[in-house]
């Protein structure tokens, strides 16, 4: 079956390794997957998307009203993305806000809580507060792993649990291995509990 | 066996599977991951260069060529237009090894500083261009251009874009990399010497020879028709196609014709592929050369065809296509709606602007920093260059008043400093840019007399493309430590008397030496030198302490770094972006801002 997932932040945020962890795992079980990322520029504090597709597809980029799940780092960036979601599909979604730079001068600063409000209002959601679940890893770097393990936990990734975690031990270097898979049981644990 | 790969990827396996001897290229979004692809495969009997820039790069890998070894030269699509002098005059000396230059094209654009497009290169200079749709199309194609380098003697572009090169997908890639056997260089002056006389011949030859290019591409495998019955028919190239596909799953009522060798124009192909369509609309990203042809090709041959696409309005000229545009268009061409069900995001709320900004302590924003700070109140114009330090023109920094084409900056400067006399001129080069464009610039300056400060920002790598080796690093893509060329020493060599090396995260020195080469006649360089944020290890990490911030907010407003945020009971450090450079603790007024205890190892 095809699954389209699309993953979207601000750059620096670890979209990269997630949307890698997704493919490589549906390549593992032998399901065609295509993806794209934004290079360049953008990456530089700019929102960044990363799409991958599990089946057969033609287009790099996922099309909009196509996507099954949104996997979204930052309440603004969801926002800025349901346009490629289903009308049944599901967004999970970080509700820390990344304040774009020079909002400190107050007028390009926004209100997380208008952007969960409206996600609400369009489509099944599964809320997490990067900083609550990220305080026992000691920073919300690990909200990538995290995410993933929300995704697997509420089965909506398309890929097995056992897949996932191969590939973080393929991935990630030993030293960090321990604390990425703490964290990815975390995010399963809410995920399995997630109503959606 | 089986990889995940880029579209870049794919083109450096492809051509290891070609048996490439020599690759040489000069980095440039899309184009950069070709080279780095290549150098993290065995690759033994490969010669690997990042070259100074693409001009330097087309000319190795031409050479290479002429003495029968296969070559490969990367690079973005303004890169060819540094390239353009050789590959014109190769275009008309041609090759005996096959030779393929990889000119990634940008739509949008999305990091470039043009829309051009490559294939009308190809035409300009006479020579075959491949054109692939996705990375696994790239595979193959990049291999199909080495053969047909070869079978014409001629260099070959291959024109990737943006979405080709940046898509991931898994590919069944040759398991071991054989160099080809070659013959080496044979002296033949009547061949590898242009001369005006051998121009005359080869320029008929060319034309003669393109015609048989033209027929063979005509049953090249990757220029298709499907549904040939259908009296509309839609013609596509690049990405386009896979956009087109991805719109008409499952519908077979419309003739799909895709071009992927758009010059030498595969005449005979397209006549047959046409035959019988009352109307044809084109998709193609960049310029409408494949509706041109359509339409030269229809007024020739007298076809009753409607032609449609760019140049009647259907199918915008600039940036890029996507599905959702290709979606709409074809909706009125075929009557029927094609477009997935969306959530009606009309009522969205409105979203904050994230434009790229110099990362948390990039020491760029020092160097831009201080020369503001020194130039204070006095008339100063600022040119900038291509590169990370483009993004110092973003506000509150706002130091980039010109930037137009690698090395520009210094240039320029001189230009502004000639016809401008009450004003001081300043040019921000990278050091990889100053390696590739800026040097016979600074000779120009110092020979014309040029009153102007030169800028050099050197972070010792090459940071916005994925950060490269260059002559400054010591470091080259063999893998090897070479001598590093000393750019202090390179502007003394060529005439720069007054040359300072400071570091950019020392404002106080900084200003100084700023105010010091502003009070001199002639040209003068400040080396700012600091490593790249994103491969230094962080010096450590700065705190506000609350008690004594006054929430001025000045550190925020003169330097504009993403690590601090401004809230209701004072400036805050974000500690995951924080990397300790200390520029904002030598900015505020109070000395609020301080090294975290403990931070600096």
């Amino acid at each position: 079956m095809n699954k389209d997932i699309l993953i979207c932040g601000v750059g620096g945020q670890g979209t990269v390794l997630a949307s890698k962890i997704i493919a490589s795992a549906a390549m593992e079980e032998k399901k065609t997957v295509h993806s794209a990322e934004t290079i360049g520029m953008a990456q530089r504090g700019g929102s960044v998307t990363s799409h991958v597709r599990i089946g057969e597809s033609y287009s790099p980029l996922i099309p909009h009203g196509s996507a099954d799940l949104l996997l979204a780092f930052e309440p603004g960036e969801a926002v800025r993305n349901i346009k490629y979601l289903k009308k049944d599909g599901v967004v999970i979604v970080n509700t820390v806000p990344t304040d774009p730079v020079g909002a400190s001068s107050e007028d390009n600063s926004y209100d997380a809580s208008v952007m969960t409000d409206y996600l609400l209002k369009k489509c099944k959601c599964i809320f997490v507060n990067s900083e609550e679940v990220c305080k026992e890893f000691g920073s919300s770097k690990f909200f990538n792993i995290v995410i993933l393990g929300i995704a697997t936990g509420a089965d909506v990734l398309g890929v097995s649990f056992d897949t996932v975690q191969d590939q973080l031990t393929k991935r990630i270097p030993q030293k960090f291995l321990e604390i990425n898979k703490k964290a990815f049981m975390k995010g399963y644990e809410i995920g399995s509990n997630a109503q959606i | 066996m089986k990889e995940y790969l880029m579209g870049n990827g794919a083109i450096a396996l492809g051509a290891m599977a070609a048996g490439v001897n020599l690759v040489a290229g000069y980095p440039g979004t899309p184009s950069s991951e070709i080279i780095e692809t290549l150098s993290k495969y065995p690759h033994e009997g490969l010669h690997l260069e990042w070259s100074v820039n693409e001009k330097a790069a087309l000319e190795v890998a031409a050479a290479a060529a002429y003495s029968g070894a296969r070559a490969m030269v990367t690079m973005k699509q303004v890169g060819l237009n540094v390239a353009s002098d050789p590959l014109m005059s190769l275009a008309y000396v041609g090759v005996k090894g096959g030779m393929v230059i990889v000119s990634a094209d940008d739509p949008g654009p999305i990091s470039s500083q043009t829309e051009q497009d490559t294939r009308r290169f190809a035409d300009f200079c006479r020579i075959p261009v491949f054109d692939p749709a996705t990375p696994e199309e790239a595979y193959v194609m990049i291999q199909d251009a080495f053969e047909y380098s070869e079978k014409y003697s001629t260099p070959v572009l291959f024109r990737p874009t943006t979405r080709v090169c940046h898509a991931y997908a898994s590919i069944d890639v040759e398991d071991i990399y054989k160099p080809r056997e070659y013959e080496g260089f044979v002296k033949d002056s009547k061949r590898w010497v242009i001369f005006p006389r051998l121009s005359y011949i080869n320029h008929g030859n060319i034309e003669k020879r393109n015609v048989s290019i033209a027929e063979d591409l005509s049953s090249y495998g990757f220029n298709s028709v499907a549904c040939p019955a259908a009296k509309k028919a839609i013609v596509a190239s690049g990405v386009s196609y896979s956009y087109v596909k991805e719109c008409l799953k499952g519908n077979t009522d419309v003739r799909l014709i895709r071009v992927a060798t758009a010059f030498p124009f595969p005449e005979s192909f397209m006549l047959e592929a046409l035959k019988g369509a009352d109307e044809v609309l084109c998709f193609e990203e960049l310029s409408p050369y494949i509706e041109e042809q359509i339409l030269k090709l229809s007024g020739r041959h007298k076809l009753a065809i409607e032609v449609r696409g760019k140049l009647d309005g259907e199918v915008p000229h600039n940036g890029e296509l996507s599905v959702e545009i290709v979606a709409k268009i074809l909706k009125e061409y075929l009557g029927e709606d094609i477009g997935l069900e969306q959530i009606d995001v009309s009522d969205s709320p409105g979203l904050p602007v994230r434009p790229p900004v110099l990362c948390a302590g990039c020491p760029h924003r020092g160097s831009f920093y201080a020369v503001k700070r020194a130039m204070q109140g006095k008339k100063a114009y600022f040119c900038g260059d291509i590169g990370c330090y483009t993004l110092g023109n973003a506000m509150p920094l706002d130091m980039v008043d010109t930037c137009l084409c690698m090395g520009a900056g210094i240039t320029m400067a001189q230009g502004l400093d000639h016809v401008n006399e009450d004003a001081t001129s300043f040019a921000f080069v990278g050091d990889s840019t100053f390696f590739a464009s800026g040097i016979t610039g600074v000779i120009n300056a110092v020979y014309n007399e040029a009153d102007m400060i030169l800028c050099v920002l050197d972070n010792s790598t090459t940071a916005m493309t994925g950060h490269q080796p260059h002559p400054g690093t010591g470091k080259n893509m063999m893998g090897n430590i070479v001598d590093k060329v000393d750019i202090e020493k390179v502007l003394r060599g060529i005439g720069v008397k007054t040359v300072m090396t400071v570091d950019p995260l020392d404002l106080k020195k900084s200003v100084e030496a700023v105010k010091d080469c502003a009070s001199l006649k002639g040209v003068k360089a400040i080396i700012f030198k600091s490593p790249c944020i994103a491969i230094a290890k962080p010096s450590g990490k700065c705190c506000v302490d609350s008690e004594k911030c006054i929430n001025c907010k000045k550190c925020i407003r003169e330097i504009g770094c993403p690590a601090l945020a401004g809230t209701e009971k004072g400036v805050s450090i974000d500690m995951d972006l924080c990397t300790g450079c200390g520029l904002c603790e030598q900015i505020c007024p109070v000395e609020a801002i301080r090294d975290l205890e403990g931070s600096r190892s």
